[in-house]
């Protein structure tokens, strides 16, 4: 067995774990690791091929892998280490990581420091249970997304796609230019799950139709995929009777949600929000295990990269300051509680003495409100949907002002008089 | 018409579920010339990939019945075959439950009837059922334990039976139905889309469509009615939940609803017991589910749905005599029927296939031990159990094992390469065989890669890889395709 040492080890060469490094990097600590799976470095932006990556960071459209590379090739100017077609196995409480790979074998890698980037997964059918018939042309839409965009195949040339999240309305747009029809798009909200922007551009642009409120109660086809019903659904998401509609179709896309992939990080005891599935952090996105670091979707799941690699910095930072034996001073612990319409913010608990910038995501859609972040800092916003993630920062001069042990961040719903105001 | 390919053996086996490969391996034991047809591109995919699973104890069969003559002696011989064989394979014990006190006086009953067997069985109180299984629902009264019950990969063991048959000379020819039959003199004919077959003896181990078998050389003493049964297959995380396999009181018409510890230690609940109108009708259903999750929560009231990752239906075989059949045709000499077997088929199959080694002796057969026989085949390297040290060391003997393919259930390259030199021609057959895409993501990630490896080892293109078989490819065109065809039409 081969044994390495890391001052940070970073698992996951995606986005998040590429920026996490690289500032790991700059605090100064000697070795700096990535660990990736994949073949290459850039994780899924290497098959999102469309725009729209990098508007906030770049102020440009970059394409993903073009978003990736600008990381990579940042990476490459650095003595940064790169394991590729490496698995980890096993992460420690005392922060060993176990990982194979073809050229090594076994690997017993010691880290200082721990950042987990390992992203997460999509939610498949079999969790949905969705009934009828299992054929072959049922995917989750990144698997499509992969075929199409890494292997150079179209499943299919007459689609469903069931749920609006962003992956699912981005196909819909590379189904319909590869020459390929898409039926609906089927969502069980009475809203898009993903973003306005892609609502607009990858299906109203297109003229798809998107059936809200209703969902696809039953898969036909011995095979291969030969049609779906969808029907109606009442405040319960259960069908209504009398609304059910037969659509053919020979695939069948789903787009119901991505679960962050924290097998590894709970197997080492981390402990793990049940809203956002990802670890329950602190201002330092260090997760209640001391020195282990998480950030990017295996945190909470972003819609916007730039979210991603700002917040992948904040981790890198801190892990690289934690491997120099720096951190862990903060003088005093607040909780930080999700409140009215808000369905969970990141971090979790902070200290008092550095900027904290809060994630958070709202329960349902509403206008003309403002986000009150425990008093401290309040934020107008003419709108807000769940399927757009919100962030707040919050100085250290704003936070003196803390009293209790404990802030809670809500919407707080504005009269007519105060919008007219 | 295509000229159809003439052959003759001596003995012919339609179906490869479990039944027709246990009886192919126990035959491989003897000089004889033996073939077995399926109409599937591999063995195991009728019933025999659909089912619980369960090694059962041999204490619920009526007595007197077939059931009751081969699943006890089946439950005996499962050690010794998955050791000689290498499948997974856990006597993981049964728990049959009483919540009150007239089911107490019920499983007292089946306490009797394996008594009565020689079956291993006992009776243990509240106290120590909960002591064993802290997570039974606590009003419970009592159970019947039967420690000798177990947990088996069904499709594993049929393809494991399958390659060792061949290892030991037995012929296969799969994606070939048999869409006619006739008696010549005293051969018996099969035709097939690509083949015209003799054979001394048929053996009918066509499992759901053994009497459309029986039917087409004109015997029709029995019919087949399909009864489906559903199941749903959790998380990883669900494995310390029991460990036993845990059985209510069972109704007059099934064993009722189920929580089943797979050998892989992960949860299923299940199966529904309904009549249903066609023989491949695999649909699940949202009230299949409903009832399930209800008869399962009776049993371990924790169970959470969320950790559902896949479910599916399989379909039994059931008989218009309530019972196996295993017999000689009385109408057609030379024909032997193994129809009708239902639940504890998977269990009762080893027993059957030896006792068809006895009945083709009775019949005057030549039986002449082939003194080569190989009882084992090539051990199989399951990664994900290894220790560290082992996968080490695996990995510095072939890189392949190096490579991590499958990513929830830790499946490598070396791993997939073996199941499709093994025989796997399909995503499911790499599936049902080393689990790449049977974890949480259900093939998300790992499918494109098996793919490429499939199709890498089989020498054929990419598109062509299939889930199950012709008809189930799952890419159906390449980039840019459809836009020529656009512009050409
Ligand atoms: C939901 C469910 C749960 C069960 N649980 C258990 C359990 O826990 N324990 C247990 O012991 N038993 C269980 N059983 C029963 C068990 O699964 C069956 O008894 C067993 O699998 C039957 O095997 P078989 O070989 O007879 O049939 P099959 O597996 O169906 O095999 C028949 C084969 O014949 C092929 N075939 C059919 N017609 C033709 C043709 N014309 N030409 C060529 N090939 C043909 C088919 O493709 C198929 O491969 C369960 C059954 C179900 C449905």
């Amino acid at each position: 067995m081969k044994v390495l040492t890391a001052d940070t080890a970073v698992i996951g060469g995606g986005p998040a774990g590429l920026a996490a490094a690289l500032t790991a990097k700059k605090q100064g600590a000697d070795k700096v690791l990535i660990i990736e799976r994949n073949n290459e470095l850039g994780g899924i932006l290497q098959q999102c091929i469309h725009h729209g990556f990098g508007l906030h960071r770049f102020k440009q459209e970059l394409s993903g892998p073009e978003y990736a590379q600008r990381f990579i090739d940042m990476v490459k100017k650095t003595d940064i280490e790169v394991l590729l077609e490496t698995m980890v196995s096993e992460l420690t409480p005392e922060r060993k990581i176990y990982a194979v790979n073809s050229r090594n074998g076994m690997m017993e890698i010691s880290a200082k420091a721990v950042v987990l980037a390992m992203g997460c997964r999509e939610r498949t059918r079999g969790a949905l249970r969705i009934p009828g018939t299992r054929p072959a042309g049922v995917f989750s839409a990144g698997t499509a997304q992969r075929f199409m965009n890494i292997d150079g195949y179209i499943p299919g040339k007459k689609a469903v796609i069931l749920g609006s999240g962003d992956i699912g309305l981005i196909m819909a747009r590379r189904f319909t230019l590869e020459g390929a029809r898409v039926e609906a798009v089927v969502e069980v909200l009475p809203y898009a799950a993903g973003l306005t922007r892609n609502v607009v551009q990858c299906l109203e642009d297109f003229h798809i139709p998107l059936y809200l409120r209703s969902t696809v109660i039953e898969v036909h086809g011995e095979d291969r995929v030969e049609g779906v019903t969808i029907a109606e659904v009442d405040e319960a998401w259960n069908p209504i009777a009398g609304t059910e509609r037969y659509i053919e179709c020979d695939t069948l896309l789903l787009s119901v949600g991505l679960i962050p992939e924290n097998e590894l990080s709970t197997q080492a005891g981390v402990a793990v929000d049940p809203v956002t599935n990802g670890p329950i952090v602190n201002e330092s996105l260090m997760t209640n295990i001391p020195g282990v670091f998480a950030c990017g979707n295996v945190l909470h799941v972003h819609d916007l990269v730039d979210n991603v690699s700002k917040e992948a910095e904040r981790a890198g930072r801190f892990a690289g300051r934690y491997a120099l034996e720096q951190g862990e001073d903060w003088k005093k612990r607040v909780k930080v509680i999700a409140g009215e319409n808000i369905r969970y913010v990141v971090p979790h608990e902070i200290g008092l003495d550095e900027p904290v910038e809060f994630f958070m995501r709202v329960q349902r859609p509403d206008e003309n409100v403002v986000i009150d972040v425990g008093g401290l800092r309040s934020v107008r916003q003419r709108s807000i949907r769940p399927s757009e993630m919100l962030n707040i920062t919050v100085t250290p001069e704003m936070l003196k002002n803390v009293t209790g042990d404990s802030i809670t961040v809500q919407v707080v719903t504005l009269k007519e008089a105060e919008v007219r105001a | 018409m295509i000229d159809k390919t003439r052959c003759s053996v001596q003995i012919a086996i339609v179906g490869g579920g479990i039944v027709g490969t246990s009886v192919a391996r126990e035959l491989s034991k003897y000089n004889l010339d033996v073939l077995l047809i399926e109409k599937e591109a591999e063995v195991g995919w009728g019933t025999t990939k659909a089912n619980s699973g369960i090694v059962h104890g041999g204490f619920h069969e009526v007595p007197g019945t077939l059931k009751a003559k081969y699943c006890f002696p089946g439950n005996q011989m499962f050690p010794q075959l998955c050791e000689e064989l290498d499948v997974s394979f856990k006597q993981n014990g049964i728990l049959m439950v009483a919540r009150n006190e007239e089911e107490m006086k019920t499983v007292e009953q089946y306490l009797e009837r394996g008594l009565e067997r020689g079956v291993n069985v006992r009776l243990l109180s509240r106290e120590e059922v909960l002591k064993l299984e802290p997570h039974l629902e606590p009003s419970i009264l009592g159970a019947l334990y039967a420690p000798e019950g177990g947990s088996v990969m069904p499709f594993e063991l049929a393809a494991a039976l399958m390659e060792n048959s061949i290892q030991n000379g037995v012929q296969l020819l799969t994606e070939n139905p048999v869409t006619n039959a006739w008696v010549e003199g005293d051969q018996k004919v099969l035709e097939t889309p690509a083949y015209i077959i003799k054979a001394q003896v048929v053996i009918n181990a066509a499992g759901l469509f053994a009497d459309d078998l029986a039917r087409m050389f004109g015997d029709d003493y029995f019919t087949i009615r399909p009864r489906k049964g559903e199941e749903y297959l959790f998380d990883m995380t669900t494995k310390d939940l029991v460990k036993s396999t845990i059985f209510p009181v069972p109704s007059t018409k099934s064993k009722g609803i189920l929580v089943i510890p797979t050998s892989e230690g992960n949860l299923m609940i299940g199966p529904t017991g309904d009549d249903v109108l066609e023989k491949e009708d695999l649909t699940t259903t949202t009230d299949g589910f409903s009832r399930i999750l209800e008869g399962a929560r009776s049993l371990v009231p924790s169970i959470d749905p969320r950790k559902i990752i896949a479910q599916f239906a399989g379909v039994r075989a059931a008989s218009s005599r309530h019972d196996f059949i295993v017999e000689f045709s009385p109408n057609i000499p030379g024909l032997l029927h193994l129809a009708g077997i239902e639940s504890p088929g998977l269990t009762a199959a080893p027993a059957i296939a030896a006792d068809v080694v006895q009945m083709m002796k009775d019949a005057g057969i030549k039986m002449e031990p082939k003194i080569d026989f190989e009882p084992r085949r090539r051990k199989v390297i399951r990664f994900h159990r290894l220790s560290r040290k082992e996968q080490d060391q695996v990995i510095k003997e072939n890189p392949a094992y190096g490579r991590v393919i499958c990513r929830c259930e830790t499946i490598t390259e070396g791993e997939i390469i073996d199941a499709v030199r093994r025989g796997a021609r399909t995503l499911d057959g790499v599936k049902f065989r080393v689990r790449a895409g049977a974890g949480r993501c259900q093939g998300g990630f790992c499918q494109p890669l098996v793919m490429e490896i499939i199709s890498r080892e089989l020498g054929i293109p990419f598109e062509q890889v299939t889930k199950r078989g012709t008809g189930s490819e799952q890419i159906r065109y390449a980039a840019k395709e459809l836009l020529t065809r656009e512009v050409e039409q």
